[in-house]
């Protein structure tokens, strides 16, 4: 899998570069500022694009406008993003074209290498990694009216922050150890409940939720 | 307004009267001489006359305050006496580099007619400028017009005294100054009058436009007692903002030192008995290695609040307006963010700006009881305007050590204000504005 890296701090880059190399993936490109990167996607056609938000030369949100400008240009490039920190606007921006393969992760996601590359595959396959902070602050409780998220019952609620994330039926089951029928029986609750239309297709299901809990909230 | 500044203006001053008695060429003298004349032409036949008019227009729109019409023709009137008084201080430094600071008062643009009018009349700045109006028609004219007589008027002088006297003096006396011309006699005797009052035109021309000048900062720049005052709030403000930042360093340590210092050592600590059990006890080995993978992410965390704290990460990357939609969107109640900003303030204006609305924000959270929150953001008037509404049950206050208090010292280093509504049973109307140019 070609994989083109963006990421202005050496010791991050090379780093990626090593572990990523080490799972199989092929990086063509390992580049440390925004038009340097820009470049890089316009030319090597990358099956996934990993770039850090913050990259020279303005040092502000760069990684993250080079990355929207290389969808808006090839609908659906799976891009994905790293940051220090996470923001739900940042999200939802990256998610707004509807397109999937998206990832949004925060650098310490990186820790546990098995679940990260486990994201970069999801999101070069056309699916989504959503980092569990922003889903997290997408649950947070809100004050005034009862929202149908509310209705869930605690399991139901965890399956749906995994979900949210992007996580198949069978990695859910696999990390709640259950059966994946039981998953599946907690997805239909959950998305009667949510009024949502049940999909077989993961990537379509992931953002059915997620759009919900943005607009819900 | 500043010490600096006054010593500025008496340098200049100085160096404005060097320059007349330098023996620069006579060329350079006469093109200075024959400036400072046509100056004061302009001034006195073309800024003068404005003077006057405002004046007499002022003073009827004061009169009819109490019929209320006054209300609203007299802060136009005011802005446009402003307006005249800016332009001649910018004359007074471009001309004559007399340099004569403006001292208006700070009034919120959302003042109703009422308070807008008398806060403006309460300004001693305005005082001032209204005070300068018919100094500037009487004395302030005569300054202007007599390098422009000095130096134009002896041309019909050697006129006359050139045979301009026999058409204009065939029946009866012309007079040229005191000077009765009848006949070639005279008009020599015109022409030597003319000489005079030239040659003390060259002399004095220059100089008389810089008193004219010094006439107009006499009457319009701040008198001491004003000077101390700002002083006075300056000091204050200051130590405000250096006792709060030295706070904030204090927190930043100790948040650091009993945090993200503590984890990273206890991490170094844990690797190093890691490497000394890899071979014996590769078990717990493995449990250390998880507990120090844990230690810098606890770490990480640790620290990402306390960025937060400092400097948000999307102010610096996005900017005011998307720093407050971000932050509305961590809020638990809905918040409608509106934001007209064409550019960036500078850094230290956004960072006070955000703490604001941040802590406003959550002071309404917390207290009000709101459902619903609004923010609107623009720039308008040289100045960043805040507001935030709330439809909670009211009652918020700057009084008795709330939060807004805080907010308001903090905003005062930057000279915003504050203004609170509140009535009891809501809503609440936050507005805060802060004097800044956007980039």
């Amino acid at each position: 899998m070609r994989v083109v890296l963006a990421e202005d701090l050496f010791l991050l880059r090379d780093g990626l570069v090593r572990m990523l190399e080490a799972y199989g993936f092929e990086i063509v490109a390992a580049v440390e500022s925004g038009p340097e990167l820009d470049r890089a996607l316009a030319e090597s056609a990358p099956d996934v694009a990993v770039v850090d938000v913050r990259l020279p030369p303005t040092h502000t949100d760069e990684g993250l406008q080079c990355a929207l400008r290389a969808r808006r240009a090839r609908p659906g490039l799976p891009v994905l993003v790293l940051s220090q920190h996470v923001e739900r606007l940042y999200a939802r921006e990256l998610l707004a074209d509807g397109n999937g393969g998206v990832g949004y992760l925060l650098k310490d996601r990186v820790f546990d290498a098995d679940q990260f590359v486990d994201a970069v595959r999801r999101v070069a396959a056309g699916g989504t990694a959503m980092d569990p902070q922003v889903i997290q602050q997408l649950l947070a409780h809100r004050a005034t009216r009862e929202r149908p998220v509310d209705r869930l019952t605690p399991r139901e609620l965890e399956v749906l922050g995994l979900m949210a994330q992007g996580r198949s039926n069978a990695a859910i089951a696999a990390q709640l150890v259950v059966t994946e029928r039981a998953i599946a029986k907690h997805t239909s609750n959950i998305f009667a409940k949510l009024g949502l239309e049940v999909s077989d297709d993961d990537n379509r299901r992931v953002l059915a939720v997620l759009a919900h809990l943005d607009r819900d909230r | 307004m500043t010490g600096g500044a006054l010593l500025g203006q008496t340098f200049h001053m100085d160096t404005q009267t060097r320059q007349d008695h330098a023996p620069g060429g006579a060329r350079d003298r006469a093109r200075e001489v024959l400036l400072a004349a046509v100056r004061g032409l302009v001034l006195a036949a073309v800024l003068l006359p404005f003077s006057l008019l405002m004046l007499i227009l002022t003073v009827v729109s004061v009169a009819l305050v109490p019929l209320g019409v006054g209300l609203f023709t007299t802060p136009a009137l005011l802005g446009g006496v402003r307006a005249l008084a800016d332009l001649r201080r910018g004359l007074a430094d471009e001309w004559c580099g007399i340099r004569v600071p403006p001292a208006y008062r700070h009034i919120p643009a959302s003042a109703k007619p009422w308070t807008r009018t008398f806060a403006q009349l309460r300004d001693p700045q305005v005082r001032r400028d209204l005070v300068w109006l018919p100094v500037d028609a009487t004395a302030g004219f005569v300054t202007a017009l007599l390098p422009a007589v000095l130096v134009f008027y002896p041309v019909e002088g050697f006129a006359l005294a050139a045979g301009l006297w026999r058409p204009v003096a065939r029946t009866e006396p012309y007079w040229y100054g005191f000077v009765p011309v009848t006949g070639q006699a005279s008009a020599l005797g015109a022409g030597a009058l003319a000489l005079v009052l030239l040659l003390a035109g060259a002399r004095y021309a220059p100089r008389l436009l810089t008193a004219h000048f010094r006439l107009t900062r006499a009457v319009l720049a701040p008198g001491a007692a004003e000077l101390t005052e700002r002083v006075r709030v300056l000091t204050e403000t200051r130590r405000d903002a250096v006792d709060s930042s030295a706070a904030e360093l204090r927190r930043i340590e100790r948040d650091l030192h009993d945090g993200a210092q503590a984890r990273l050592v206890a991490m170094g600590m844990d690797l190093g008995t890691v490497e000394m059990l890899l071979d014996r006890d590769p078990e717990q080995a493995r449990e250390l290695l998880r507990r120090a993978r844990q230690s810098s992410a606890d770490a990480l965390e640790e620290l990402r609040d306390l960025v937060q704290g400092i400097h948000p990460p999307v102010l610096a990357e996005r900017g005011l307006g998307d720093a407050v939609r971000a932050l509305a969107l961590r809020l638990p109640l809905p918040v409608e963010v509106s934001v007209e900003l064409p550019g960036r303030a500078e850094a230290p204006v956004e960072s006070a700006a955000y703490f604001a609305v941040s802590e406003v924000l959550t002071n309404a959270v917390k207290h009000s009881g709101a459902e619903r929150l609004t923010v609107d953001l623009h720039h308008a008037g040289g100045a960043l305007r805040i507001t935030v509404t709330d439809d909670g049950r009211g009652g918020a206050s700057v009084a008795g050590g709330s939060g807004l208090a805080g907010v308001e010292r903090r905003l005062g280093t930057f000279d915003g204000v504050l203004a609170v509504s509140s009535p009891a049973g809501g809503p609440t109307l936050v507005t805060m504005e802060i004097p800044c140019a956007l980039s």
